[in-house]
């Protein structure tokens, strides 16, 4: 069977945030740039994102890279590239100015700066107090930087294929990456977009988890080919949950319930954050409050039928209050748990937000693979944004420090593709076996008259995640978890669709999609397993404490033999001094 | 038929909320709406997320008296 071919000089697949960013600076290189998307660009999950964008412009109040990249270190649990950091957060004002100059509509003071607010985290002077950082627009930043970065790459002649979705990459016998196998969702036809870079910008893949705040198209696609294609995946144990998803529905209650006065409380009606930190309570970091929820749901004191979610009391702010303050916090909470929150509590649960592991990166956007040990460029291939672990995050992600993320390393892989392809006349020539993966992955699927449903396993692989990989983790329940997801992934291998349709077949996606997000999953609970220590995100139960001896190294998964390599964390910065690791206490 | 797997995609969106709503929405209705009622449910798809979003919550309200009546099935999914 004949397949189509088209050439560019770069493809990137994704168009989200970090996509965006990364092809318009290509197309206004003069590359010839295609740009993959399951959805239309500006429907990408970045349109989500509603804190801001951190730079340290200083615009109120005193503020400087270097407290910024301070704060990244340690919000990372030390965990963080200090090059990685220290590269970002002095590019951050640079990043945000061109966005300006791009048309973004950044919220401005009265004296028409960019105004910027507090975040979490976020601090002046090594952690002394508060600094305002944040530039947003309204709560729609993300929603902001996709249309203006969206418009920016038609007027660069940006050349999209919209509902498209990236099948497999394609890698030669010496490892270079030549371009990908995709498939157009109208027609089921197959292509092969050959290039002479192909950049993931596939965002993150929070729908292993059964509470998940993501967005359905968030099924680690990038993640997924890149494992398949040999290449490791990198930190894939440390997941951001956020405290307050509605339960049973993930989607999100802002902090600002509880800025605005709202609390936690457990089934005997007991404000426990109190217990837990006396003096900020409920205002305390995303994890601090996410562990102390899990630990009262796992002792017993969790409220509903089967005790499994806390309750987030806003009634006593009255219904004035909460609808001035709180716009749509009334609507979110009848619409997704039936509940009047001017009378009653919200249930909610501690819930999957983001990645911070993802496929390894340097601070050009390389991704690499390793060779004893050391790094080893892929050449051809590079990624950006939440599927990329760069790594900016560490164990634990600040708070507009994701956006930041996506446009400096978006910039950066195109400047580093710019300058890898200067020389490249020709395309190098394709593999015969270049679609051999993709076609056999399709053929299967198309035709199998029996197996398991796309449904029932992929229930089965969140329900695994949640239980045995969530906030807590405990020896024998990881255990339990590898063996549960392996069986998971023998099971994604036999998935069976009765519509065997080519247009727009949702079933057929869905089962593409469930491929890739198993690979995320099964690294995610081997790599959550091996780990015995306590850092960010990623909190043991028999090991409760962080053990920089022995643990201050990145993970890398590889999916041949699930096997597991280690590296160990970029202390020294690119020019400053290193940030010795300290206990990480706010 | 292709139309409503077409419009199936289409529900995929940006926003967690909205996949939610939509896949309700499908569930109950898709099947069964009439030809005019589909063409006023591709209009209110054609719109961003936040705003889709904004209207479904009542943050904002809709200009066009036409598409009042999906958007009261929207909100009641």
């Amino acid at each position: 069977m004949s397949i189509a071919k088209r050439q560019f000089d770069a493809v990137v697949v994704g168009a989200g945030g970090s996509g965006l960013r990364a092809a318009l600076q290509l197309s206004e290189s003069n590359l010839k740039v295609a740009v993959l998307s399951k959805v239309f660009p500006t429907r990408s999950h970045t349109v989500a994102a509603q804190g801001g964008v951190a730079a340290s412009l200083g615009n109120d109040g005193e503020d400087n890279w270097h407290w910024h990249m301070f704060d990244t270190v340690k919000g990372s649990d030390y965990l963080g590239d200090q090059d990685a950091i220290e590269f970002m957060c002095r590019k951050a004002n640079e990043a945000v100015y061109e966005l300006e100059h791009f048309g973004m509509p950044f919220d401005r003071t009265p004296d028409g700066r960019i105004y910027q607010r507090p975040f979490g985290g976020q601090t002046r002077n090594y952690g002394e107090g508060p600094v305002k950082r944040s530039c947003a627009a309204a709560d729609r930043t993300g929603h902001a930087m996709l249309h203006t970065l969206y418009q920016r790459n038609v007027r660069a002649h940006t050349q999209f294929f919209v509902e498209w979705m990236a099948l497999d990459l394609i890698r030669d016998q010496s490892g270079d990456v030549l371009g990908v196998v995709a498939m157009e969702m109208e027609t089921g036809e197959v292509m092969i977009l050959q290039a002479k870079a192909t950049l993931l910008a596939t965002g993150g893949a929070g729908r292993i988890y059964s509470a998940s705040t993501n967005a359905f198209i968030n099924t680690g696609d990038g993640l997924g080919m890149a494992a398949r294609a040999g290449i490791p995946l990198e930190d894939m144990e440390f997941w951001q949950f956020h405290p307050t998803g509605v339960a049973g529905a993930g989607v999100l209650i802002t902090e600002g319930v509880r800025g605005e006065g709202g609390f936690l409380l457990n089934k005997n009606g007991e404000r426990f954050m109190e217990r837990y930190a006396p003096t900020v309570k409920d205002l305390a970091s995303r994890d601090v409050v996410s562990r102390a929820m899990a630990t009262e749901i796992k002792e017993g004191r969790g409220a509903g039928k089967d005790g499994e979610y806390i309750l987030l009391k806003l009634d006593h702010l009255g219904a004035d209050v909460i609808d001035k303050r709180l716009p749509g916090i009334r609507e979110i909470a009848m619409k997704f748990a039936n509940v009047d929150c001017t009378k009653d509590p919200i249930p909610v649960v501690p819930t999957c937000h983001y990645q911070m592991g993802g496929v390894p990166t340097n601070i050009h956007g390389q991704v690499y693979t390793l060779d004893n040990g050391a790094e080893k460029v892929v050449r051809g291939l590079y990624a950006a944004g939440e599927c990329s672990c760069v790594s900016v995050h560490g164990a634990n992600r600040l708070g507009t420090n994701s956006l930041l993320d996506l446009l400096v390393f978006g910039k950066s892989a195109a400047e580093q593709v710019v300058r890898d392809i200067a020389g490249d006349k020709a395309h190098k020539d394709l593999p015969k076996d270049a679609t051999d993966r993709p076609l056999g992955r399709l053929a299967r699927l198309d035709g199998a008259t029996s197996g398991e449903s796309v449904a029932e396993v992929g229930a089965e692989m969140r329900r695994t995640m949640q239980l045995h990989c969530g906030v807590f983790r405990f020896p024998d329940s990881l255990a339990e978890g590898v063996r549960k997801m392996l069986a998971v992934a023998e099971r994604v291998k036999r998935t069976f669709t009765k519509d065997k349709s080519k247009v727009f077949n949702t079933a057929r996606i869905e089962a593409l999609e469930l491929d890739n997000l198993v690979e995320t999953a099964v690294s995610s609970m081997i790599s959550a397993t091996a780990r015995q220590e306590s850092r960010g995100a990623h909190d043991r139960s028999d090991f409760p404490n962080r053990d920089d001896v022995n643990w201050m190294k990145h993970t890398f998964w590889s999916k041949d033999g699930n096997r597991l390599e280690y590296k160990a964390v970029k202390l020294k910065p690119l020019t400053v001094e290193t940030f010795q690791p300290k206990a990480r206490v706010y | 038929m292709a139309d409503l797997d077409r419009i199936r995609w289409h529900c995929r969106r940006g926003l967690l909320e909205l996949d939610i709503i939509l896949d309700r929405f499908n569930r109950q209705h898709l099947a069964i709406l009439a030809p005019d009622q589909l063409e006023q449910f591709k209009e209110l798809l054609e719109l961003d997320d936040n705003h889709l979003l904004d209207l479904i919550l009542e943050r904002e309200s809709l200009a066009e008296a036409r598409l009042q009546p999906m958007l009261q099935m929207l909100k009641a999914a």
